[in-house]
This record gives structure tokens, C-alpha cells and sequence, in this order.
């Protein structure tokens, strides 16, 4: 332990301090005072380091001998995650404010569990990635049930831990089998002991047991059974931050298991995330279509979404990493943006998730919902907005890999899905006369978020920002 | 100008910007400003695009105004228009302005109407002027966004229903493009579409799932861009999305729709299907000239039992998608210049005779034929105009629709005598609909109490149809006007056909080219 390994862990320890300082000093300032700064400073923190993260290049690093990988593929995933949580944490003040549940810990738990993702994209070991993907769970149970007087998001909270309890004990499961046949917990090791394309037979049990405990955390189907309650259950902020950035750490947390630890067989993990990729897109894309909530409907929509950032991964190829990268960074800012409306949403003062009530938005705030048409057919894919070139992108390593059935489904599936992204359009521009929504300002953050992420789906379509080039370093750090 | 071809591509979308970002308010003044605006800025694209056929070589069988830049995920933007594309620019640039005017009187969110239609343009024109394969889907499959709207937010009754109808059918159909363009792109390792043009597909016999696909990759790459384009055309039996979306739509909806959209399948058949896969159009052009054939006779019965107007018209737009694509498959100069010479032709057409019922619909607010008689008696202008475009519609000689139906009849005899003779009846039939469409909406007397108040054009109207009238008969007396421009390009595209499948080289054209 020297004090280099420390200092490729500074932004971790950094926040983490951050962490404890803003819990003491919110504790002696009692009550929840002091909650709308904590929440102004953390998202400061968490847009510096990030900032601090994508503008450090150079190489990767390991510390703490290979248990922490700090590469470009970490750094890419943890400027997503960070800004992703930083921005959520903007939007979500004034809605927070008004149903009381700004208190002082909501800003503290997220990034704590910011701090958790970070540490699974750049886990380099078997234990300091179920570490770090607790410290990100027990962060999210506890926000999930931050509204502790609604029966709903208590539920949504329990729901939340006795599956996640579950997932983890399947994956520490399998990571016990691997270390068992592997004799070793690094992810050098393990590529080590299946070198040459030859897998033993328990630590391909190993592996399966370790892709499902994953595979809930990104609720690929058919590990998806919580998300549509805890999205609807927790509160709108919540959600929000639950579609966004753990969902980036997740994907970036399976690229880097797979191919740091199982790269020598991607004949054998190929076909499993293949799997959970079409069924992920095709429930995702007909489950969405009976819901009138919202929420829920959003909570399919990402599943779906899901499906194809793990068409990327199916793929097996540095192309693939760098599309599901890249799609990964697309579906973040277009649900920012999405959540940030969603927010907004009140009829009589009090938060409604129910799609009639969109009823001729348009015709009340055109400026508000163009900006949601553009975000709408951008998730749904359709061209010239952002989403489709997302799509296209994962199709295309898909289809460069020989998987061109999944990309076909993946097309039809889309198709399907376009529907009930449709309807929104539909009640919110051709709706009829009905009681709507409150004709209130949307909260200053969360508009700039909505227009910044819908203008992001239009002007994105020129240069995508220079997204592609960092995703590109970063697939190439991962599969070498 | 180096970047002619971009400025004329995106200066509606400028434009419908500016109306977004600066137009405030719903009054009057507002509106009027939007319609303004709006009329300015299509009519200076269609002057911009005049520079394009000015500097536009004919015999340079090439593409033209090439611009190429590097863009997002190693994918390029690059522009440029030869014979084939040059005219649909003009077509769209040409109609666009008369669309806008013919839309002066909605009252029902102006602004957001205008900024449809501007954004439709520059993605309509981009379909025709991209060079790559994904530059061109994102036209091609983003035009249905802003057509998804104006049907669904300033149609009919049973407008949202035709709104899902058109956009899930259409998309089904492109995305299937999309997956054999990205096919497309890892056997040939560009999406440049004139190296595809140059890049032989296998057509080798492969197994798929059991099946021995004749013609191989070729055949399935076809097939996937058939099934995009046959919805767009729309070619029997997939064209059930046309006649919902045109009642539905709003008039100016409607001449879009007609007169351009549609024209898009054929412009793909011409620059993908055929030149791309030659050995597949040729294995499956039977079926394509049968589908052709029975869509002229069905489709023309049909429109003869129809009794709402827009409809009979949609249905008349079908049978005449149907010489079309015969002619197309037909892989001859005749027919390849006839069928881009109706596709123009039915622009000009099929947009004036929606145009028609927009007239009369605008001051009864209805369409059905039943409810009209004796128009002639109060409104001679408009019985005089309707004449001209039913009989153009009909075919009849020194009209533009004569010339694009008698080429592609005879590109089709030549390489099969029983579809033409079948297709020919559509001639027959499409006289009989139409005509009786005008005896009964214009001819005789004047008998409803209904229409005894009802006015005849005025001037906005008569200048609206003026170039119309002018173009129809134009073309219908003077047709190498066209035929100059497209023939080297057709004449190109048939002669490297019949190179690929080791046909005969074909007969000379009846237009001489220079």
C-alpha cells in the first residue's frame, strides 16, 4: 500500500470524505436546514470531479495490486454517472422542497452511492466489485424509501432490498464458485485460468451466477420484476436517479467483468447477454404498451433500453463496447431531460404520473412539450434525433459480429416500441379537451435540464459532442 | 457555389427555426407573419434550387454539386444530386410554396403548422439529395415526424387513427432498410452511395434456415429495401395506410403526401434496388410487374366505387404508382423515363386535384361526391381547372400524364406483353372514375339548395393553380424538357443493368439525347 495507490483512488476518497463531512455538518445543524446547500454543494462536488475524471488522460492505472482499474473505460463511465447524479440532484431540489423530503441525507445517500459506481466500473477484483456495488445498493434502498410516511415507497424501498439481497446472494455465489476453480478473486487471474478459450465447468456456473446477479441490477428480463414498483413506489426524484446513473455504472460494471475476467470466452457470455438482450427489448417494448402511468411506462422504457445497450455488449467487440458506451450516454440525457418533465407534472399542487392527464399539453405550453415530442421519438429511435443514432449504432457492431437476427429483432422490437412513446405525443398534441395539468412554471433547474437534454437530441446529431471519441478510447482500454 | 445544394436543403429548416425560437403569440399579426415567412422562405429555396438546374450538366452522368464533410460515428455527410434525384429536388422545392399558400386559411395553430412543413421540406429534399446510406434513412424515416403531426393535429375526424396507421406501417417498413443498409455497410465497409453503386453484392445461392435463397445476399438486401419502399410507394397490397392518410390529412397534408412522399419509394427503387442489386430486380421483376398490374386494374375498381372524394383520388394515386414501378422493372430506357416522367407528372397532377377538393371542401366542409352537382353553373373558373387536371389525370395527349403512361406502357411491352396489356385497362378504368367524378361533382344542374351561395376561385386560388396548370401542360407538349435531364442518367443506369445481368444492351430511347 503506497501512496500512489491512494492517489489513483483520490476522487473516490475525495467524495467519500465529502461524504462524511456534509453528514456531520448536517447533523449539527439539525433538522433540514441546511439540506438545499448540502444538495447545491454535492452536485458541485460531483460535476468537479467528474470533470476532474474526463479531463485526467493518460493510460490506465492499477492500485492496490489490480484490485482497482482506473482506465479510460472507468473514467468514461464515471463522468456519466457523476454528471447523470449531479444533474438529477439539480432537478429533483425544487420537487423534493415542495413534498417535504428534502431532507439533509437524500443529497449525502446519492453521493455515496455515486461513490459506490464508481468504484464497480473501475473494480478490478471479484471483492472490490461486490463492495462496491453494495455501497451503491444499500445508498438506493434507503432513497427509495425516503418518503417514509407513503406505504408505497416504503414498499418500493422493502421490494427494492429483499430483491437486491437476492441478486447479491446469487452473485457472491458465483463469485465464490469462480474463486474456488479460479483460486483467485483478481480478474487477471480468472482471465488467467480460462486462458486459451477453454472454461472450466464451475467456473462457468460461476459466470452465469455472477451475469444474473448483474443482470438484476440493470433489470434485463427476466431479472426486471422490481423496476416497474420501484419506480412507481419511490419518489419522482428518486427515479429519476434510479433510471440514470446506476443504470450507466451497471452496464459499465458487466463490460468490465466480462471482459477483465471472462475475455478469453466471449463465445459463452455472448450467448446469455444475446438472450437477455431480446427478451429485454421485446418485454420492454409490449409491457410499456398497457401502461397509463407514466413512471411505470418509463421503468419498461428502460428495460427496453437495457435490451440494447446489452446488444452492444452481446456483440463481444470493441465496436460493441464503444456503441453500448455511447447508447448508455444517449439514454442517460434523453431520461434526464424525460424526468425532469416528469417532475413537473401537477394537477391541483400534488404530483400526478398519469398519461390522460398530458391531455393538449401542447396547446398550454408548446415550448415545454416540443421539447418532449423531440425527447419522445429520440427514445423511440426514431432519425434525426439523437436516440436513433444510439440504435444504429448498437445494430451496427451487432450486425458486424455475425448477431444479425438480434439485430432484426431488435428493429421489430423497436417498431413495437415506437407505439406507446406515440401515445404520449398523442394525448399531449391531439388529446381531448379534459382537465390537465396545472398550468404552473416548471422550476428553474429542471426546465434548463429539459430544454438542455432536448437540445442535446437535436445539436447532438452534428458532432454527438465528442462522445464517440472518448467512447472509442474507452472500448479500446477495455478489450485489448 | 460549393455548398449550393446544403443551403437549398436546410434553408427551410432555418427558417422554421426562426419561426420556433422568435414568433411569439397566436394573434392575427403573429400568424400572418408565420404564413409570410413561411411563403418567403420555401419560395427562396425553390429559387436557390433554380441556380442547381442552371449549373446542372445533363450529360454528366455523375453526381453533381458533390459535398462531403466527416461527421459522428465515422459516418459522412456528403450531398450531391445526378438525372434521377435533380428533378424531385425541383418538384419539392416547385410544390412547396404553392403548399403553403394553399393553407392561408387555418386558423388552428398557424405558427406550429408552418414550422411542420418547413421541416418536412428540407427533410423531403434531403431524401433526394443524400449520398450516403444513413444521411439518407434519417431523411427519409425523419419525414414521417413532422406528417405524423400535421395528420394528427390538424386532420379529420378519424384522424389519430390514420396518424398511427401511417407512421407504424411506414416505420415497419424502413426499419427492415435499416437493418440491409447496416448489412450493406459491412460487406462493401462504406455507406457511400456511389461506391455501393460500383460495389458488385454476392448473389450467390445461400441456405437460410433451411431455404435456398436464389440470388443470395442480393435477394435479401432487395427484399429488406422493398419492403421500405413498396409501403412508401405504396404498391399493392400494402397501400391500406394511403387512401386513411389522405382523407385525414389536411389538404395541404394531402398534396404533400401525393405529389412528394410518395414519389420517395420510386426514387429509392432507382437508386437502390435497381442499380445495387441488379441480379435480384431482375430475378424478382415478374413479381414486381404483376403487383404493378393488379394494382392499376384493383386499385382503379376501387376508386370507382368510392364515394368521398379524397379517397377516389388516393386510390387513382395507387393505380398510377402502379405504371410506375412497372416501368421501373421494366430495365428499359422507355420505361425508366417514363415512370420518372409520371412520377413528376403526378406531382403536378394528383397535388392540383387535391388541390380541387380543398376548394370546394374549404366552402361546404365536405367531401362526399353525393353532396356536390352542377359546380359549373356558379363557379366556371374552378370547373375549368378541375377539367384540366381530370383529364390529365385521365392521361389524355398534350397533358403530362399522357406522356409518363404512354412511356412506361411501352418500356413494359417490350419486356412483357400480357402485364401491359393488363395495365393498359387502367387507362379505360381511370377515365371511367374520373370522369364520373367530375360529371357528377361539376356537370349538370345546379340543384342542392346547399350550393346555390357557393363562390368561385379567387385570386389566391387562381394563382395557386397557375403554375400548375402551366407545368401540366408544359410537360404534356414539350417533354424532352425532362427527358434532356434525366435520359443520360437513365440510359447510364439501364445500360449498367443489363451489364450486370449479361442482358441484351437496350434499344435506343425515342427522346434523342444530346
Amino acid at each position: 500500500m503506497t501512496l500512489a495507490d491512494f492517489s489513483t483512488l483520490l476522487p473516490e476518497i475525495l467524495l467519500s470524505v465529502f461524504a462524511m463531512a456534509a453528514l456531520i455538518f448536517g447533523v449539527f445543524t439539525g433538522k433540514d436546514r441546511s439540506a438545499p446547500l448540502i444538495l447545491w454543494v454535492s452536485a458541485g462536488m460531483l460535476v468537479l470531479v467528474a470533470m476532474w475524471i474526463l479531463s485526467a488522460g493518460g493510460g490506465g492505472r492499477t492500485a492496490f495490486a489490480g484490485m482497482f482499474i482506473d482506465d479510460a473505460f472507468a473514467r468514461f463511465a464515471k463522468g456519466v454517472t457523476l454528471l447523470a447524479a449531479a444533474a438529477v440532484l439539480l432537478m429533483s431540489e425544487a420537487y423534493m422542497e415542495r413534498r417535504g423530503l428534502l431532507r439533509f441525507e437524500y443529497p449525502i445517500l446519492v453521493v455515496l452511492a455515486a461513490v459506490g459506481m464508481m468504484v464497480m466500473v473501475s473494480a478490478g477484483d471479484l471483492i472490490a466489485l461486490y463492495m462496491g456495488l453494495e455501497l451503491q445498493s444499500l445508498a438506493l434502498y434507503v432513497v427509495a424509501a425516503l418518503r417514509r410516511n407513503s406505504v408505497k415507497s416504503t414498499e418500493a424501498g422493502l421490494k427494492y432490498f429483499v430483491l437486491g439481497a437476492l441478486s447479491s446472494g446469487l452473485l457472491l455465489y458465483g463469485a465464490s464458485l469462480a474463486y474456488g476453480f479460479a483460486g483467485t478473486t483478481r480478474f487477471a487471474g480468472l482471465i488467467a485460468a480460462a486462458e486459451g478459450g477453454e472454461i472450466s465447468l464451475g467456473l462457468l456456473i460461476g459466470l452465469v451466477f455472477i451475469l444474473a446477479g448483474l443482470a438484476f441490477k440493470v433489470s434485463a428480463v427476466p431479472f426486471h420484476m422490481w423496476t416497474p414498483d420501484v419506480y412507481e413506489g419511490a419518489p419522482t426524484a428518486v427515479t429519476a436517479f434510479f433510471a440514470t446513473a446506476p443504470k450507466m455504472a451497471a452496464m459499465g460494471l458487466i463490460a468490465r467483468v466480462l471482459f477483465d475476467a471472462f475475455g478469453s470466452v466471449p463465445g459463452d457470455w455472448g450467448q446469455i447477454l444475446a438472450l437477455l438482450s431480446l427478451l429485454s427489448m421485446f418485454l420492454g417494448a409490449i409491457a410499456a404498451i398497457g401502461q397509463r402511468d407514466i413512471k411505470r411506462l418509463m421503468a419498461y422504457s428502460s428495460i427496453a433500453h437495457m435490451g440494447y445497450g446489452l446488444m452492444g455488449l452481446a456483440a463481444g467487440t470493441a465496436l460493441g463496447v464503444q456503441a453500448m458506451l455511447v447508447y448508455m450516454a444517449i439514454y442517460v440525457t434523453m431520461n434526464v431531460g424525460t424526468f425532469a418533465f416528469i417532475l413537473s407534472m401537477e394537477r391541483d399542487g400534488k404530483p400526478v404520473t398519469d398519461i390522460a392527464s398530458l391531455n393538449l399539453y401542447a396547446r398550454a405550453e408548446p415550448g415545454r412539450a416540443l421539447a418532449m415530442l423531440v425527447l419522445l421519438f429520440s427514445l423511440a429511435g426514431v432519425p434525426p434525433m439523437l436516440g436513433f443514432f444510439g440504435k444504429f449504432y448498437v445494430l451496427q457492431a451487432a450486425v458486424d459480429a455475425g448477431l444479425a437476427w438480434l439485430a432484426i429483432a431488435g428493429v421489430i422490437a423497436s417498431v413495437i416500441g415506437a407505439f406507446y412513446y406515440l401515445r404520449i405525443v398523442y394525448y399531449m398534441y391531439f388529446g381531448e379537451e379534459g382537465p390537465g395539468l396545472d398550468r404552473t412554471a416548471m422550476p428553474a433547474m429542471a426546465w434548463a435540464m429539459l430544454m438542455i437534454s432536448a437540445a442535446a437530441m437535436l445539436l447532438g446529431t452534428i458532432n454527438l459532442f465528442g462522445v464517440d471519441g472518448l467512447a472509442a478510447e474507452a472500448a479500446a482500454a477495455l478489450v485489448n | 457555389m460549393t455548398n449550393l445544394l446544403s443551403i437549398v436543403t436546410f434553408l427551410p429548416l432555418v427558417a422554421a427555426a426562426i419561426l420556433a425560437l422568435f414568433l411569439r403569440g397566436e394573434d392575427e399579426a403573429a400568424q400572418r407573419n408565420a404564413k409570410w415567412l413561411a411563403l418567403i422562405a420555401t419560395t427562396a429555396t425553390f429559387i436557390a434550387s433554380l441556380f442547381l438546374l442552371a449549373g446542372f450538366d445533363p450529360n454528366d452522368t455523375g453526381f453533381q454539386f458533390v459535398e462531403e464533410r466527416d461527421w459522428i460515428l465515422g459516418l459522412k455527410y456528403k450531398m450531391g444530386v445526378d438525372g434521377i434525384s435533380i428533378l424531385f429536388v425541383l418538384l419539392t422545392t416547385f410544390l412547396m410554396p404553392l403548399t403553403i399558400a394553399a393553407c392561408w386559411d387555418v386558423r388552428v395553430r398557424v405558427k406550429e403548422y408552418m414550422i411542420a412543413f418547413l421541416v418536412l421540406e428540407t427533410l423531403m429534399i434531403g431524401v433526394f439529395t443524400a449520398l450516403d446510406l444513413v444521411l439518407f434513412y434519417l431523411f427519409f424515416e425523419g419525414g414521417l415526424i413532422p406528417m405524423f403531426l400535421i395528420i394528427g393535429i390538424w386532420g379529420g375526424k378519424d384522424r389519430i387513427y390514420a396518424a398511427f396507421k401511417f407512421f407504424l406501417y411506414t416505420f415497419l417498413g424502413s426499419v427492415l432498410m435499416l437493418v440491409a443498409m447496416i448489412a450493406m455497410y459491412i460487406d462493401a465497409g462504406t455507406t457511400d452511395i456511389p461506391t455501393l453503386l460500383n460495389h458488385q453484392f454476392s448473389s450467390d445461392t445461400l441456405s437460410v434456415l433451411g431455404f435456398r435463397v436464389i440470388g443470395g445476399v442480393q435477394t435479401l438486401l432487395w427484399l429488406a429495401f422493398f419492403a421500405s419502399f413498396a409501403v412508401k410507394m405504396p404498391m399493392w397490397p400494402v397501400h391500406t395506410w394511403l387512401p386513411d392518410a389522405h382523407v385525414q390529412a389536411p389538404t395541404a397534408g394531402s398534396v404533400v403526401l401525393a405529389a412528394i412522399l410518395l414519389k420517395m419509394g420510386g426514387y429509392g427503387f432507382l437508386r437502390f434496388s435497381v442499380p445495387m442489386f441488379p441480379v435480384a430486380s431482375e430475378l424478382l421483376a415478374p413479381l414486381v410487374l404483376w403487383l404493378s398490374a393488379i394494382a392499376v386494374v384493383y386499385t382503379s375498381l376501387v376508386a370507382l366505387a368510392q364515394t368521398d372524394m379524397k379517397k377516389l383520388i388516393a386510390y387513382s394515386s395507387v393505380a398510377h404508382m402502379g405504371y410506375v414501378t412497372a416501368g421501373i422493372f421494366a430495365f428499359n430506357a422507355q420505361g425508366l423515363d417514363g415512370a420518372i416522367f409520371q412520377m413528376l407528372s403526378h406531382g403536378f397532377v394528383s397535388g392540383a386535384l387535391f388541390l380541387c377538393v380543398g376548394v370546394i371542401y374549404d366552402r361546404m366542409h365536405t367531401r362526399e361526391i353525393d353532396a356536390y352537382g352542377g359546380l359549373v353553373n356558379r363557379m366556371p373558373a374552378y370547373a375549368a381547372v378541375f377539367m384540366l387536371f381530370t383529364m390529365a389525370n385521365v392521361g389524355l395527349p398534350g397533358t403530362s400524364g399522357f406522356v409518363g403512361e404512354f412511356l412506361t406502357l411501352m418500356g413494359i411491352f417490350q419486356v412483357n406483353t400480357w402485364v401491359a396489356a393488363v395495365a393498359a385497362t387502367g387507362v379505360i378504368l381511370s377515365a371511367a372514375y374520373a370522369l364520373w367524378l367530375y360529371r357528377r361533382v361539376v356537370l349538370g344542374d345546379l340543384i342542392k339548395e346547399s350550393l346555390k351561395a357557393i363562390t368561385d376561385m379567387n385570386a389566391r386560388e387562381k394563382a395557386i393553380f397557375a403554375p400548375l396548370v402551366a407545368m401540366t401542360l408544359l410537360l404534356g407538349v414539350y417533354p424532352s424538357l425532362v427527358t434532356d435531364i434525366i435520359g443520360p442518367s437513365t440510359q447510364a443506369l439501364v445500360s449498367q443493368h443489363h451489364t450486370a445481368v449479361g442482358g441484351p444492351e437496350a434499344p435506343a430511347t425515342m427522346f434523342a439525347h444530346n
